[in-house]
């Protein structure tokens, strides 16, 4: 698992990235409500918005991590928003990612070095 | 603005204590939420009773020759009909029959008019008072006091353990007593459409008020996440954001705050706009909305008719943790204003299907009779 300073977390598996956001931005957003996935389909580039997670409080965006087409979006989360607060890091996911070029993921934080960014914070 | 320059309340370390996220917000560093968070402090306070810190919002005496009659030139409100004990919602107008703020003004004692406003706007308020009033009437701030506000079902209870009149006392009550081993100041309202009462101490004895309340393990301290879902449930319009100096009371949907003796009289600021709009309806209303489907739509968000015409704007909206789905505040013209009306909220891009419904969202819970 590779992460950013915005808090997303990637895993790769083959040319597949599955994205979501930390166990750190879950506790920090508080109570999910609502969560918008992307259109299968969509291409992105790294850093554009891939979706919006909110709060009882407020909306804030995710994005995307690298580069690609979205092939999977996380359903689930329509019903049951509150998954991203209970599991972020597992069933929590927002959406699949077809990397166009996977150094983008090679390029981010490993776990060590986000936890010590976090440390930093 | 930085964290430096924020003011703190008498319970800011109470706070920091209890783990609060502190966030600025009127100028004051206040707590937007415990450890807890924002959706359970909610609930509690719908359930139980949850004890809030505004000690940033304004109070003041207005004192002098015929105070209660004076501060009727600057409200719409009867305030020369205020009995002993009472307190009243009103609005500060401008000339042009705009908002300049919406306050509580009560008569806990002989001593005057005791005013409480919005924190955001108490130094503007407060010289637009002296200005219009003084010398006839004069002003005190009570820079030394806290104010405190319980709020919930079990807050009449709780509070009967140190203040037993209070649970004889009924919404818009308000009296002088000495509680907690002090000169309180209280009121039997809120902001969160609960029954509770908003408590006014001296600054100094603030902390301690504040930790003898929490001991009581029916209350939980509130911040001002839930301050805000919870005034939204209650259909009340939170001031810069629902209302401001160019929306008028009745545009506000708060023509509840124009006397009807005021109305005939015709003798408050903004009085030719006012009276008019009462009669032939104002060119926008404030509406409450349930959103259908789709993402809850937030302050600024475009309300569009069944053709997809822009006819209005969010105000204020967010999900409503006591129903489950997202509730907004805002205006449209009055044609579509009745309950019933589908409407959409456009957020992102985004249409979600909306209808016009009553407000309170959640019936409110004021105890006008014991």
């Amino acid at each position: 698992m590779r992460f950013t300073k915005d808090h997303e977390w990637v895993e790769l598996d083959g040319d597949v990235a599955t994205v979501g956001i930390t166990a750190y931005a879950a506790e920090q957003l508080g109570d999910v409500v609502f969560v918008e996935v992307p259109d299968i389909g969509k291409t992105v580039s790294q850093g554009d918005g891939l979706a919006v997670v909110e709060s009882v409080k407020a909306a804030s965006d995710v994005y995307a991590p690298v580069s690609g087409e979205v092939v999977e979006a996380n359903g689930d989360l329509g019903d049951a928003p509150e998954t991203v607060n209970a599991a972020p890091e597992a069933g929590g996911w927002f959406a699949k990612i077809k990397v166009s070029d996977p150094s983008q993921v090679e390029a981010l934080m490993d776990r060590a070095a986000y936890e010590a960014y976090l440390g930093a914070l | 603005m930085s964290q430096d320059d924020l003011k703190k309340t008498p319970l800011y370390d109470a706070h920091v204590a209890a783990g609060a996220r502190m966030v600025p917000f009127a100028g004051y560093a206040m707590p937007v939420q415990y450890r807890d968070g924002v959706l359970k402090e909610h609930l509690w306070t719908r359930e139980s009773a949850g004890l809030f810190d505004v000690s940033h919002m304004g109070q003041a005496r207005l004192r002098g020759v015929s105070p209660l009659s004076a501060f009727e030139e600057i409200t719409p409100g009867d305030f020369i009909g205020l009995a002993p004990g009472k307190q009243r919602y009103s609005l500060l107008l401008n000339r042009k029959g705009g908002i300049i703020d919406d306050l509580m003004a009560s008569r806990p004692d002989d001593d005057g008019l005791f005013v409480i406003v919005n924190g955001a706007c108490k130094d503007n308020d407060f010289r637009v008072i002296d200005d219009e009033l003084a010398p006839q009437v004069t002003i005190e701030r009570l820079e030394n006091r806290a104010l405190l506000a319980l709020q919930g079902p079990k807050a009449a209870e709780v509070l009967a353990k140190h203040i037993p009149e209070a649970a004889g006392k009924v919404f818009m009550d308000s009296w002088a007593t000495t509680g907690f081993g002090v000169d309180v100041l209280i009121s039997r309202s809120g902001y969160t459409g609960e029954d509770g009462y908003e408590i006014s101490v001296p600054a100094a004895a603030a902390t301690d008020v504040w930790n003898t309340l929490l001991a009581d393990e029916r209350v939980k301290p509130i911040g001002l996440g839930a301050r805000d879902s919870l005034r939204l449930e209650a259909g009340l319009p939170l001031y810069g954001h629902d209302v401001d100096e160019t929306v008028s009371p009745v545009e506000a949907a708060l023509t509840f705050a124009v006397s009807k003796k005021r109305r005939e009289a015709q003798d408050f600021p903004g009085a030719a706009r006012i009276v008019k709009e009462l009669a032939e309806g104002p060119s926008r209303v404030r509406v409450g909305l349930k959103i259908l489907s789709g993402a809850p739509a937030r302050e600024g968000a475009e309300i569009a008719d069944a053709d997809g015409a822009v006819v209005g704007v969010v105000t204020s909206g967010g999900f409503a943790p006591s129903l489950g789905h997202p509730i907004a505040m805002g205006f449209v013209p009055p044609a579509l204003a009745a309950n019933g009306t589908r409407l959409n909220v456009i957020v992102r891009g985004k249409s979600g299907a909306a209808e016009v419904v009553a407000m309170p969202f959640v019936p409110n819970r004021y105890v006008r009779k014991v």
